[in-house]
């Protein structure tokens, strides 16, 4: 019977597999294919369309604009997500529920509600757009995910350890620099990491809050409007694709290395 | 005693204070001001700020924003259920079944959610599509003679395509949720003489309802805010309140009811939402 329910369960989960798989399987399949038709069958082998995209000065700059809104966004919400997850991991204070519970928010409240806030903030204050307002809102949804990544690291912190070192003469700055960014570490890239990966990604609140610079995704936008440019979207998206997994592979594997180092369950922790 | 709290108490807001600070002025301080700003109202280029609730008269008033608020909502819990549904058992597999590298079966799950959204979205139109990969396939195996028009631009490739941009999300919740039960209760259960499918209702699923029920918050809400899928997969019949949003804040230039739209479904989402976790309390979390 436990057999009989196993396979099936086993069944359900390939086909599920490949149901969550099938547009990612798509994504270089049709950026190598020769026809700027993106249908089936495929009609023949080309790196042209990745090749073309060398050459796309408009796309640079998009990119451009994405990494710095990236790396702005990635820095900035991984030392706000520093701040809380220390705070909510080491000490009690009054209202610590209500203040934790309120930079959680922007985990459930759709995209489109916090860029129409802000948007309508912005107007009022009469504060042009820019990429800056872009990080801006990118900092608020990214600072959440940063707080679950680093308060697993801090949570295993052992605040012994920390006064050990107060007693063995270390200054407060010492101590910091010697026994808890070493523990921490691991963390703090893994979040810089899947900070900067949700902003690459995010398409809503860049598309609202941005004036006349537009970042990777708002350029995506653009160009699935014009049927010629669409294989070298999906030659883009390829490359994004690969880039992405290559640093999340990187994340895992040091978040896994930090809860290694503290003796925590690498199954659970941070999920 | 009460010293040492008072002190960290304050090392702790202190250390608070600057993501604290940020939120409120980019969070709090916004979210005021579209309420505010929904009381308003908007000729061409200047701002009336009499207090008036015309915008919410003619948000819950006319027809056809009545009509995309209900499809909203609608598709946005055929949404939520479907995912739900279909994460569970994978969830449970995972869980139960799945003895050896969970790790790199959760981590196989969140890849796909890393690709561009807005190519995922644009590659289910490509699969879904009249010449698609799916009618092509059927074809081509000989199961249908024309291809099948019903799966894309209506409620249906909505569906579908938010069932798989939402997927991890409701795995993982799920996931943990079962993770954490103590498998000594269902030995207990079986010693007792429960049947397997007997044992699954009484005591996994309750014990799995602060999964589910945090699989289908996080699924239900950002759902109602998306307006990217229902505009490339949805047709005409597939339009959403987001989409009328966004449309208030761009082209039509009526940002006072767009921000009447948002505070609208913003409350009427908060109110199911606060139903499916009062619910989901009352359902869960002993063994009965």
């Amino acid at each position: 019977m436990k057999w009989l329910a196993s396979r099936w369960l086993a069944v359900y989960a390939v086909v599920y597999m490949i149901f969550l798989y099938a547009p990612v399987i798509l994504l270089p399949l049709f950026a190598l294919n020769t026809s700027t038709i993106i249908a089936f069958p495929l009609s023949g082998f080309t790196t042209d369309w990745f090749v073309g995209l060398w050459y796309t000065d408009t796309l640079h700059t998009a990119l451009g604009n994405s990494m710095l809104v990236g790396l702005s966004t990635a820095l900035l919400s991984t030392l706000l997500g520093a701040f809380a997850a220390r705070a909510s991991a080491r000490f009690a204070f009054p209202g610590k529920t209500g203040i934790v519970g309120l930079i959680m928010l922007p985990l459930v409240l759709p995209e489109i509600i916090i860029a129409v806030a802000l948007l309508v903030m912005l107007n009022q204050l009469g504060m042009p757009l820019s990429l800056w307002t872009v990080v801006g809102g990118h900092v608020l949804i990214c600072t959440p995910f940063a707080i679950a990544i680093l308060s697993s690291a801090y949570r295993g912190l052992d605040r012994e350890l920390e006064e050990v070192s107060f007693d063995l003469g270390e200054s407060r700055w010492g101590t910091f620099r010697r026994v808890t960014l070493p523990l921490v570490l691991p963390g703090v890239i893994s979040s810089l990491l899947i900070t900067f990966t949700i902003s690459l990604d995010e398409f809503i609140i860049a598309f609202f809050l941005t004036g006349t610079d537009v970042t990777l995704p708002v350029y995506i936008w653009s160009q699935l409007r014009f049927p010629a440019k669409l294989p070298s979207v999906m030659a883009l998206g390829t490359i994004l694709l690969v880039v992405s997994v290559v640093l999340l592979i990187v994340a895992e594997a040091l978040r896994r290395r930090s809860a290694a180092r503290q003796g925590i369950d690498t199954t659970l922790a941070g999920v | 005693m009460a010293l040492r709290f008072d002190r960290e108490a304050g090392q702790g807001l202190r250390l608070i204070s600057p993501t604290f600070i940020y939120v409120l002025v980019m969070l709090a301080a916004p979210l005021l001001m579209v309420m505010t700003f929904s009381f308003w109202t908007q000729d061409y280029l200047t701002i009336d700020t009499t207090l008036t609730l015309n915008n919410y008269r003619e948000a819950w008033g006319t027809p056809l924003y009545q009509v995309l608020m209900w499809r909203s909502l609608k598709i946005s819990v055929i949404v939520t259920v479907v995912t739900v549904l279909l994460a569970f058992p994978i969830a449970y597999y995972l869980s139960f079944h799945v003895t050896r590298r969970k790790a790199l079966w959760l981590f196989l799950i969140t890849v796909p959610f890393w690709t561009s959204y807005l190519l995922r979205v644009f590659l289910w139109k490509v699969i879904l599509g009249y010449n698609g990969v799916f009618n092509s396939a059927l074809l081509g195996l000989g199961f249908i003679d024309e291809p099948l028009t019903f799966i894309l631009y209506n409620l249906n490739a909505v569906v579908i395509t938010l069932a798989h941009a939402w997927a991890p999300f409701a795995i993982l919740p799920i996931f943990v949720a079962l993770e954490k039960i103590d498998r000594s209760l269902l030995e207990a259960a079986t010693d007792l003489g429960d049947s397997p499918t007997r044992r699954f209702f009484r005591v996994t699923l309750p014990l799995a309802m602060p999964g589910i029920v945090a699989a289908t918050l996080i699924v239900l809400i950002p759902t109602v805010g998306d307006f990217i899928t229902p505009r490339l997969v949805g047709g005409t019949d597939g339009l959403m309140i987001s989409n009328m949003i966004q449309i208030q804040f761009g082209k039509a230039n009526n940002a006072p009811l767009g921000a009447a739209l948002a505070v609208s479904s913003m409350v009427v989402i908060g109110l199911i939402s606060f139903g499916i976790f009062v619910v989901g309390k009352k359902l869960g979390g002993r063994v009965r």
